[in-house]
């Protein structure tokens, strides 16, 4: 979709700079006169919305990282020092805090849309994978983020999750005690793992950039999976999708002012209030929500090393999704089957995250009666999880007969009246 | 491109001073690259001062029957315990081939020795010179790593199955002897080198 260029440099500056840095025409050709279809609905603003949380995650941690302290003795009273002394960090921690779960819960909801719609599929292949890096980027920068106030949850989630990497055979003993800098996790490891999440937020800066590069070669995908045909099926960016995305972020922001002024620590864990001790592990460990579905896949393998792969893998198999879906049709809008195992697979996700949260021996309510314990529960999700891909996807291109589509992405939201209807069917 | 490499056909049949040039220049840029991307990682691995905490002391003069304290050796808590008779005689009459891991993972052995209660006890830790200790307040004593072999929590002391440890973070069980019983835990909690320096002392490395 990216055609010739509609800029016009007007003035005398405009124009010399233009046959110098054309940046005013990338900018005008990306985000002001850039084709979008014109049926894009509100699961499309959540690109916008991810931009937003990026950056003020960004600004929000220059600033904290002014004020904090990394070293084992001084961490978490440098934080209690942000929240009750230093002028408005009660503020800026609490946006920075809550920022990183509006930032996962955006993007799980731009994940699922993806997922929805199709838009991993050819040609959007690259630009799903490179969004499945951000989100590895992502968990990376907040898991990292969560080590730093050096509270108990801080202390020993660092201490599991550094050895699940000691579970690979040989390599794995080497490699915890080079990331931990020391024989347990540390004051080395406190240091580094700063330094590491500091730098990681301007790596996935980058990878968006890359992300949206790769967008806006193919143009969007759009709810109806339709190519894009003629110019009748698109709005320019700007102000079309601006208003629809600016609407978007501020009904978003609504729900992060909520938290960050009235419920600031409501998403994360009591047991962070308590300075890290080495020698008293808390009675239970779980990661923050946004993990808690990859932790349940850990436990529901009995052997540590299956689990850490089995992790790993649930992750690993986004990245080859685009040719694991078989189906011709882009979005399950005309899918029948694949909108019910696509339901599915999004209770799934939160059963798991359920299960994770809890203990794994602890019965389930209703359930417990019969048997079920949140193991068993996560051991059931764990395998429709991979089923979904590996198995579901893959038969379902062959055996589904999708439903009627419209001729056009024009015709899905005008009718079929505003001109003849044309002659072809769509061929996806 | 295309044209340069035709060139080349024509004219080497032998290599020529160009091609020593790029492919010992490409050599001397991977060698190079390799040597200095080193320091970049290896500056991550535990420093001098890190390697240099060699050891703990602990006195064990005061350590009840039954009482346990945790100390800190390496980084890594430690738990140190003056077992009661039935709980020796508990670990003593298991068969070691009935366990996950039958390695007794203890450092003053070395690998591949069967995990007896007897090869894990402070029974196997050193005596200096010149020091007297009773052979029953060795073999009573017990020193293991206090990180689940798992992911690395601290059990809990006195729960699970088998009365000695359990750890809350995954439901590992271990015995009397720190021995994994049931549960993720793939290990045997290990067991550091140890010298007792005089009655009461246990040194730990």
């Amino acid at each position: 979709m990216s055609g010739p260029s509609t800029y016009e440099p007007k003035t005398g500056f405009t124009k010399w700079l233009d046959s110098r840095l054309p940046i005013v025409r990338l900018g005008w050709d990306s985000f002001v006169d850039f084709p979008t279809p014109r049926n894009l609905n509100y699961w499309y603003t959540f690109g916008g919305i991810l931009t937003v949380c990026l950056m003020i995650q960004i600004i929000t941690g220059i600033v904290l990282a002014m004020h904090y302290v990394p070293h084992i003795d001084h961490a978490f009273a440098s934080v209690q020092r942000i929240d009750r002394d230093v002028n408005y960090g009660w503020l800026i921690r609490s946006i920075h805090a809550v920022g990183a779960s509006m930032f996962f819960l955006a993007v799980y909801m731009h994940i699922f849309r993806g997922l929805y719609y199709g838009s991993y599929k050819a040609p959007r292949e690259l630009l799903w994978i490179l969004g499945v890096v951000i989100y590895l980027l992502m968990m990376a920068a907040a898991f990292l983020g969560y080590v730093l106030p050096w509270g108990q949850m801080s202390y020993w989630g660092a201490m599991v999750i550094t050895n699940l990497l000691g579970a690979f055979p040989i390599i794995g003993g080497p490699i915890t005690e080079w990331l931990w800098g020391g024989f347990s996790v540390g004051n080395a490891t406190l240091n580094r793992f700063f330094s590491l999440h500091y730098l990681i937020p301007f790596l996935i800066a980058g990878v968006v950039g890359l992300h949206i590069w790769a967008l806006h070669v193919p143009g969007n995908n759009n709810p109806t999976g339709i190519e894009v045909k003629s110019s009748r099926d698109t709005l320019p960016f700007h102000p079309y999708y601006t208003s629809k995305d600016g609407f978007g972020i501020a009904l978003f922001m609504v729900i992060f002012a909520f938290f960050v002024f009235f419920w600031p620590d409501a998403l994360g864990h009591s047991d962070n209030f308590i300075p890290a001790d080495p020698l008293v592990t808390p009675a239970l460990i779980v990661p923050e929500w946004y993990l808690l579905p990859f932790y349940a896949i850990l436990r529901a393998v009995p052997d540590k090393l299956g689990g850490v792969l089995l992790m790993f893998g649930a992750i690993g198999i986004l990245f080859v999704l685009p040719w694991l879906d078989t189906s011709k049709v882009r979005s399950m809008r005309y899918r029948p089957l694949a909108r019910w195992f696509f339901g599915f697979f999004v209770l799934a996700c939160l059963g798991l995250g359920w299960a994770g949260a809890e203990l794994p021996d602890t019965p389930v309510p209703g359930l417990g009666a019969i048997g079920v314990d949140f193991l068993l529960m996560g051991r059931v999700l764990t395998v429709y999880y991979f089923a979904y891909f590996l198995v579901i996807l893959p038969i379902l291109g062959f055996v589904e007969k999708p439903s009627p589509r419209p001729a056009s992405i024009e015709e899905s939201v005008l009718g079929n009246t505003s001109r003849p209807a044309p002659a072809a069917v769509p061929a996806e | 491109m295309t044209e340069a490499m035709e060139n080349n056909g024509a004219h080497g049949e032998k290599p020529s001073r160009r091609d020593f040039i790029y492919i010992a220049t490409g050599g001397a840029l991977a060698v190079g690259g390799a040597f200095t991307i080193w320091p970049f990682i290896d500056q991550m691995n535990p420093a001098a001062d890190t390697l240099a905490l060699a050891s703990t002391e602990v006195n064990i003069g005061e350590l009840e029957e039954g009482q346990e304290i945790t100390v800190i050796y390496r980084e890594r808590p430690h738990f140190v315990r003056r077992r009661t008779a039935a709980e020796v005689e508990a670990a003593r009459n298991v068969d070691v081939a009935s366990l996950p891991d039958r390695d007794a993972r203890n450092f003053n052995l070395g690998d591949g020795v069967p995990a007896t209660d007897e090869n894990r006890s402070a029974m196997t830790a050193a005596v200096a010179d010149g020091v007297e200790i009773e052979d029953a307040l060795r073999a009573s004593m017990l020193v293991t790593s206090a990180n689940c072999t798992h992911l690395g929590c601290v059990p809990t002391e006195g729960a699970g199955d088998y009365g000695a440890w359990f750890c809350p973070c995954h439901g590992s069980h271990y015995d009397t002897s720190g021995r994994i019983r049931r549960g993720p835990a793939p290990e045997n909690l290990s067991v550091p080198i140890m010298t007792f320096t005089s009655a009461s002392v246990l040194r730990l490395g």
